[in-house]
């Protein structure tokens, strides 16, 4: 249970931390919050020459609001996002995953980038940021791109992140709201114990109309197959008219029947696309419950 | 290769020379003798291991000595001031809060923060600040009544000495 020989450098910039992951090779990692590899590391699941550590690079650790979005610095830890007022009042969605993200001690070091970078199907927050339609910004000694990350999720606990690209920001658009209309958003998560990765969870957000009307919707699934899921069809199915319990029993319905969820000890798939499906409608419902409240 | 650090350790500074892949759980206490933090399951995942890192509780065994190079770390041995138990100690021993002992510096050093920022909790909320710690003997009732006990004690002055 102790990591393998690895040699190990504390870059303070961007630049130097580039340039040293692009002379490591696909043998050098980057450790943000830690969270996730050097328990990888432990187990020996990992074995990496190099370990290039973020924590001491200035300027990854800010939230900031600007031009209609919010920039997230990659070292931001889940603590800081939990917390964080502009978080709260932009993406409300992001700062309830959070809640649902590991234990205490595991959030005051896990980090926004390390998270969506290791892309677990089952993880919360990368829901989210496709939920989102969020962005990452890449960088490396090349230059800089910024990827979304639809195209950035490729498969479990993979990304169309090039060996040498480091995630330097997350940056989320604001949610456009249509004059005259109100918009709810809910997380929902089954777990054995609080705080553990999810059996099953999903998430909505919905906006509705003065008269009730579904104008649009967005419905995200957790741990449903190989990478973070959105379904197109049940967003479909709330968008076709009047919100309604009904409604919501469909979409959930239809977002869980063509998942593939993993099996493990915890539960096998069957068992899983069942939670994900209840997950699905609570969180559609608690979404519209809160679109109306503000509407009244 | 062995890289230099320099850190304090419940009050005290250290310099060490260690090799990037030591662990802090191991630094801590095969480095520095300070047994008092446990190791449990060595990935994240039990809790036995937590200290404060910089003032926050952390675990111990997912990170790298190397990391604490600069910081600051608390382990349990802070706790007890010329050999009296603090109020959250005390609050665990009174309530039962352990039996076998293993689990206890891990839940304290999660623990310790809470009571000092001295917000009343409820029994939900104490078992939300807990969620990360495992115990295998007390069923977690008792651990919960320590920490409502601690949290209805007056405030004492117990944090002097230990920055
Ligand atoms: C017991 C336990 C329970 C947990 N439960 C949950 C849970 O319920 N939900 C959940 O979502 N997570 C959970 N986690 C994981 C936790 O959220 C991690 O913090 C997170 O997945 C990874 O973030 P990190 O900053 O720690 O990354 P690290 O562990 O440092 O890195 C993870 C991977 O991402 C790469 N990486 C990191 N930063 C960057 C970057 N800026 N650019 C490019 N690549 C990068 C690393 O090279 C590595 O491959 C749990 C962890 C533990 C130990
Ligand atoms: S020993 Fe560190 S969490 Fe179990
Ligand atoms: S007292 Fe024995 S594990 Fe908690």
């Amino acid at each position: 249970m102790k990591p393998p020989l690895f040699d190990y450098e504390a870059p303070s910039t961007v630049e130097d931390a580039a340039r040293l992951l692009a002379e490591g090779g696909e043998d050098a990692k980057l450790l943000a919050g830690g969270q996730s590899l050097i328990p990888l590391l432990n187990l020996r699941f990992a074995a990496p020459s190099l370990l290039i550590d973020l924590n001491g690079v200035d300027g990854l650790g800010q939230i900031r609001a600007e031009d209609g979005q919010l920039r997230l610095g990659a070292l931001v830890r889940h603590s800081t996002v939990a917390g964080d007022p502009l978080v709260a009042d932009r993406h409300p969605l992001l700062s309830e995953a959070m809640g649902y993200v590991a234990h205490p001690q595991i959030r005051n070091r896990g980090t926004i980038g390390g998270t969506t970078a290791h892309a677990d199907p089952a993880a919360e927050v990368p829901v989210v940021l496709l939920m989102s339609d969020a962005r990452v910004v890449a960088r490396s000694t090349r230059g800089r791109r910024e990827i979304g990350v639809d195209d950035l999720f490729v498969s479990i606990f993979t990304t169309s992140l090039e060996p040498d690209e480091i995630i330097s920001e997350v940056i989320i658009p604001d949610r456009a709201v249509e004059p005259g209309t109100a918009v709810g958003s809910s997380f929902q998560e089954f777990a054995r114990r609080h705080g553990d990765y999810a059996i099953g969870g999903a998430a909505a957000i919905v906006h509705l109309g003065p008269d009730g009307v579904c104008r649009s919707a967005r419905v995200g699934l957790l741990g449903a197959g190989m990478r973070p899921e959105e379904s197109r069809a049940a967003a479909a199915v709330l968008e076709s008219g009047t919100f309604s319990e009904r409604a919501a029993r469909e979409a959930a319905a239809v977002a869980t029947t063509d998942i593939s969820p993993l099996g493990n000890v915890h539960g096998d798939p069957d068992y899983r696309r069942e939670v994900i499906r209840e997950m699905t409608f609570r969180a559609v419902m608690t979404a519209a419950d809160k679109a109306k409240a503000r509407i009244a | 290769m062995k890289r230099e650090i320099e850190l304090e350790v419940n009050g005290d500074r250290y310099q060490r020379a260690v090799e990037p892949r030591m662990l802090l759980s191991d630094f801590i206490r095969h480095e520095l003798r300070l047994t008092g933090t446990h190791v449990g399951c060595e990935h994240g995942v039990c809790g036995a291991c937590t200290v404060l890192f910089d003032g926050e509780p952390v675990r111990s065994c997912v990170m790298l000595a190397v990391q604490a190079d600069g910081h600051s770390v608390r382990t349990v041995e802070s706790l007890a001031q010329g050999g009296q138990l603090n109020r959250l100690q005390r609050a665990f021993n009174e309530c039962h809060g352990l039996q076998c002992g293993f689990c206890t510096p891990g839940f304290l050093m999660t623990l310790q923060p809470v009571v000092d920022e001295g917000k009343q909790l409820s029994d939900d909320e104490i078992r939300d600040a807990i969620s990360g710690n495992i115990c295998r003997c007390t069923g977690y009732q008792q651990i919960v009544e320590a920490v409502s006990q601690a949290l209805a004690e007056p405030q004492e002055d117990e944090r002097a000495g230990t920055a």
